[in-house]
């Protein structure tokens, strides 16, 4: 069971409190986007064994929406952070670093 | 003869009038609860004003509730607030709160008639929520004057805990019974897990 932290209100919770808004960072191409670029924000998705990005909401709380960085292998979570953004921060970063070095995804590192 | 459909209610009544129940907790329908949300940025100094016209509550910290001389403050969301006064005078207060507000963008709501609320006290009144909630209310964790919105089984609530450490419990009032059987079941005689 997944255990986060909202970032807006500061709670911990397991996974029930929360509900999952699919990947984070998904990028919307436009005006004029190639129909390959329209077809990858519809429907490409990354499907990793290990470091993973998503949006999470803490629907049974303060209802706010906010980005999770989290292991699929071992469901540690890294680290929460705000919905305003389209990068993860650099904390972030270096914290799933020190856990798993040398990871990638998408254009992330 | 039976009235017809379209008569006025004569009175107020709350969700589940006089229900109670005596096992591991105290359980009881708290009866009516005037109870506004008001929506605005809580730094903001309009909705500060509204806070303290409607409750005399000064404005309540993350996850806490303040207590003023008419009413109960209690943060629900980083952009919303409950504000808790007698059932008779939420017109009033409304009116107060709109005043105070005047044309900051912030939003006050009387959602008295959409809301349950219930008692839980008693020794094993942590052990009852803490059957039914994600939450850490180990005496340690979880102290008066906290709230916290959570799910409780199948449905959205909130608690907050009084200075006698007694829980209120606010659900939406169309799951009332549901709540109430949920609470009751959790009391159970004989069902004591001994945790808290």
């Amino acid at each position: 069971m997944l255990i986060l932290t909202c970032p807006c209100c500061g709670v911990t919770a397991e996974e029930t409190e929360f509900a999952a808004g699919g990947e984070a960072h998904v990028k919307r191409f436009g005006p004029g986007a190639s129909d390959e670029e329209f077809r990858d924000y519809i429907f490409a998705r990354e499907n990793p064994k290990g470091v993973h990005f998503e949006r999470w909401r803490h629907a049974n709380g303060c209802g706010k929406w906010f980005h999770a960085a989290r292991c699929t292998i071992t469901l540690e979570v890294f680290g929460t952070y705000s919905a305003q953004t389209t990068t993860p921060p650099k904390a972030i970063c270096a914290a799933i670093t020190a856990k798993r070095p040398g990871w990638t995804w998408r254009d992330f590192a | 003869m039976p009235e017809p459909m379209n008569a006025p209610i004569s009175a107020p009544i709350s969700a589940l009038p006089g229900a109670r129940f005596d096992g591991l907790a105290h359980i009881e329908e708290a009866g009516l609860q005037g109870m506004i949300t008001l929506r605005g940025d809580l730094a903001s100094k309009p909705v500060k004003a509204a806070v303290t016209a409607a409750t005399g509550a000064k404005l309540p910290a993350l996850r806490q509730g303040t207590q003023g001389k008419s009413g109960m403050a209690l943060w629900m969301s980083p952009d919303e607030l409950l504000l808790l006064c007698p059932y008779g005078e939420v017109g009033a207060v409304l009116d107060k709160v709109n005043a105070a507000l005047g044309d900051a963008p912030a939003l006050a709501v009387n959602v008295s008639d959409a809301r349950a609320l219930f008692s839980v006290s008693g020794l094993g009144a942590r052990e009852v929520l803490g059957k039914l909630c994600p939450v850490d209310l180990s005496p340690e964790a979880f102290t008066p004057g906290m709230i916290r919105r959570t799910r409780m089984a199948q449905i959205a609530a909130a608690f907050w805990m009084e200075p006698d450490q007694s829980f209120r419990v606010i659900c939406f009032r169309s799951v009332a019974a549901y709540a109430f059987d949920l609470l009751k079941d959790a009391a159970r005689p004989g069902a004591s897990v001994g945790v808290y």
